[in-house]
């Protein structure tokens, strides 16, 4: 296997792992916190706009976890450094 | 298959390139400036005002409740900022509903750019409310150890922004390119909804994030 298939098939696979690897954990920390939410609005209704925000500010910044796997895995796709070398070498070649 | 609209360049003239994400940049600030401009030429202040002032005070008073919610005392202060921040984004992420639009905040630089602002508005502001020295005691707290976890916290929360906001928004564009290559109508026309959905919310975010660490840096003395 020459460097180019070898590149390749390290990047795919690793990208396909770092997703589904990567969202792993938000969605059980995302289901957690709106689960609690839910509790505590049944509870206490009146608080529901500060309950509503500090929700969705906690939720983005679990988000951003999965959102930073997502960019890692279309980079390695789609904007492959280690890619773009090895075929402008070959292309020199 | 273009990550973002930086790569498409529209002119070009030795280093000097302008891509598609600057030109709908200037785009997006002609139509609000030109658009505020008209809506506020005549304010009426009697019970009959026009529709696009009514929508405008919602949207400045819906913004002054939020600052206030989050703990900042003089919410005018700030809003010229954030509220500047929330409809720039909003606004960006909205026009996705016309065809042949890519959204300038699906592109790194332009993110990176408002999370820098950001990065200079807190310290600016919290300069100004507290003095150099109450401002940078704050780095102390609650001991001595802690300062470099909190520059490091604040680089990190700067980039956090950044990247939060780019990769909501080049996902949604992402995914709905995929999909309309392999079902034509229904499936893209959901995912668009979806998509308008999750960027009023990374313009809600993103706001009011700004607000939490402005507020933070103005007033932490209360805590």
């Amino acid at each position: 296997m020459d460097n180019t298939t070898i590149i390749a098939a390290a990047s795919i696979i690793t990208a396909g792992i770092t997703m589904g690897a990567g969202v792993f954990g938000p969605a059980m920390g995302q289901g957690r916190a709106v689960s609690t939410a839910l509790s505590s609005l049944a509870q206490q209704p009146d608080a529901a706009p500060t309950i509503t925000r500090t929700l969705f500010v906690g939720l983005a910044m679990i988000e951003s976890m999965a959102i930073y796997c997502f960019v890692v895995s279309m980079i390695l796709l789609f904007a492959n450094p280690f890619w773009n070398h090895a075929i402008s070498a070959a292309g020199a070649k | 298959m273009r990550l973002s609209s930086d790569q498409l360049i529209l002119w070009q003239h030795g280093f000097i390139k302008l891509n598609a994400t600057i030109v709908t940049t200037w785009a997006l600030m002609f139509v609000l400036a030109v658009g505020a401009k008209l809506i506020t030429r005549k304010l009426a202040t009697d019970v009959t005002i026009s529709r696009w002032q009514c929508a405008l005070e919602i949207l400045v008073t819906g913004i002054v409740k939020q600052i206030a919610d989050v703990g900042l005392a003089a919410p005018r202060r700030y809003i010229a900022f954030l509220g500047t921040l929330f409809v720039f984004i909003a606004a960006a992420n909205l026009f996705t509903i016309v065809p042949g639009y890519e959204p300038p905040t699906g592109s790194l630089s332009t993110t990176a750019a408002l999370a820098l602002c950001v990065f200079v508005a807190v310290p600016l502001f919290g300069i100004g409310q507290r003095g150099w020295r109450g401002y940078l005691k704050s780095y102390l707290q609650p001991t001595l150890i802690m300062l470099p976890f909190n520059m490091i916290s604040e680089l990190s929360r700067t980039l956090a922004l950044a990247v939060r906001l780019f990769g909501n928004m080049m996902s949604g564009t992402m995914i709905l390119g995929i999909l309309l290559t392999v079902t034509p109508f229904l499936f893209p026309v959901a995912m668009s909804a979806l998509g308008l959905l999750t960027g009023m919310v990374q313009a809600y975010i993103f706001t009011i994030l700004a607000t939490v660490y402005i507020a933070a840096a103005a007033s932490g003395r209360d805590q």
